[in-house]
């Protein structure tokens, strides 16, 4: 059913407003955008605190806010930390770990994603960890949750507080990946034939059926997320494939180079904001 | 909620020229009940319409607010034509509409969206 999935504008049409409409990806540089972006929302939602975009839907609705407050005395996601740390401690087979590949600091949340020039490709923080563990002869992990999730928790809990800078070298590379991304936000897909930004631009602050939607800003600082949902930890990927099936598209696969490019260009609209992962969501 | 013979009739004799098909019902008025039943089925359906999550309608719960609310269609859509080309592909109105174009990629088939109409025209 080829009609379904399709339905991809070539260049995307950026319609989250006046501002941003009809122009192509590479018409306005990283930083401009981020100023559009910041602008937008913040206009939007006079009064929050730009750091405040980093609890997502929270961040605009006291009575979900209070609730989720209540929920975060008691994180859910408590024991994955714990486990995380068990798995950066654990020697691989050859006597090395994870600590041999980071530097010996588990606070490694505002090195990724990065431009990696000589490979040139976005590496997120996933990638790297099962880098590590394959150029130490260990076996790689699955990407969208259980013990990569674990891992990425308690190096993102060390790292709470760091702000997120993502930057965009002056790279034909770097800038294709990053307006890659920015393009997937904006293009309408599935057979609902919805953008990322129709819902957390347009969108965002008002309600799907019961569900309040974020902006798109902040976004990417709380990973790994504790869904109620899922009743367990789940990856950045994870939840762009379950917001690809929401308007009836394919989903990718994690780590995917759509998706790299995809978390590069997301995480780079969060500029500014600190990283406070693991978050738990309803 | 019955419509007026008259009402039913032009109503079916748009949607035979919509779908195609050649609908006619012994009972115009019957048929027209059950059209509207199915209607407020498919809107309300999760793997369907899904109307609620964007539309406050009827009594439907906890609807969205991304979409106006459906309410007095007749009035606002005197033309069922028009409301008709709002369901089947909202993006010919407005290209930069968040509403799924349910005709166009196939979401709901013809006669599916004929009986929302139907049901709409009773909001
Ligand atoms: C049909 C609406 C819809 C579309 C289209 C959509 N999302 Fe979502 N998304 C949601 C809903 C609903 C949630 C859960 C509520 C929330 O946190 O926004 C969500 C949550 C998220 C979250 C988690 C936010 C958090 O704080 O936990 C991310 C990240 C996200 N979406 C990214 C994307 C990306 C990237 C795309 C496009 C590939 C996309 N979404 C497309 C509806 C959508
Ligand atoms: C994801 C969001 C969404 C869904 C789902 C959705 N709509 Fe809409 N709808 C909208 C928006 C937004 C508008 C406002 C007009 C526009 O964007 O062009 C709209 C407008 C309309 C209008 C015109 C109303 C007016 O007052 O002008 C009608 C009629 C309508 N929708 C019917 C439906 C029906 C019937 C369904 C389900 C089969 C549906 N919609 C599903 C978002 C949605």
């Amino acid at each position: 059913m080829k009609l379904n999935i399709l339905t991809l504008v070539a260049v995307c049409a950026l319609a989250a407003s006046a501002a941003m409409a009809d122009k192509k990806a590479t018409d306005t540089s990283p930083a401009e955008d981020l100023k559009v972006y910041r602008d937008y929302f913040q206009k939007r939602f006079p009064g929050i605190a730009i750091n405040e975009f980093g609890n997502g839907s929270y961040a605009l609705d006291a009575v979900a806010r209070d609730n989720w407050l209540a929920i975060e005395e008691f994180p859910p996601y408590e024991p994955m930390i714990d486990a995380g740390e068990s798995i950066w401690n654990k020697p691989f087979a050859n006597g090395k770990s994870f600590a041999t590949c980071f530097s010996d600091d588990p606070a490694q949340r505002q090195n990724f994603p990065y431009w990696d020039a000589k490979r040139k490709m976005v590496v997120t923080m996933e990638l790297a960890i099962n880098e590590c563990l394959e150029s130490n002869g260990e076996k790689p992990m699955g990407y969208n949750k259980g013990k990569i999730a674990d891992l990425a928790a308690y190096m993102a809990y060390q790292s709470r507080g760091q702000k997120i800078n993502v930057e965009v070298p002056d790279d034909a590379g770097a800038l294709k990946a990053y307006n890659d991304g920015k393009s997937y936000y904006f293009t309408r897909r599935g057979q609902l034939n919805f953008s990322c930004a129709h819902c957390h631009m347009e969108s965002a602050g008002m309600h799907i059926r019961s569900e309040l939607l974020s902006p798109a800003i902040g976004q990417a600082s709380g990973w790994p997320v504790y869904r109620a949902k899922w009743g367990e930890l789940g990856t950045l990927h994870r939840r762009f494939g379950g917001c690809n099936e929401q308007v009836r598209a394919k989903k990718l696969k994690p780590q995917s180079e759509e998706y790299r490019n995809l978390e590069y260009f997301l995480t780079h609209m969060s500029n500014g904001i600190e990283y406070n992962g693991p978050s738990a969501r309803k | 909620m019955r419509k007026t013979a008259k009402l039913a009739t032009t109503a079916l004799s748009l949607a035979a020229l919509f779908t195609g098909a050649s609908m006619a019902p012994s009972v115009a008025g019957a048929a027209d009940d059950a059209s509207i039943k199915m209607g407020k089925e498919v809107a309300y359906d999760r793997k369907k319409g899904n109307c609620l999550a964007c539309h406050m309608m009827d009594d439907g719960a906890s609807p969205g607010d991304i979409g106006p609310p459906l309410i007095a269609m007749k009035a606002r859509f005197p033309d069922r034509a028009k409301l008709r080309a709002q369901v089947w592909n909202a993006m010919d109105n407005n290209p930069g509409t968040r509403m799924p174009a349910f005709g166009k990629y196939q979401a709901l088939s013809e006669a599916e969206i004929d009986a929302i109409v139907d049901y709409l025209y009773t909001l």
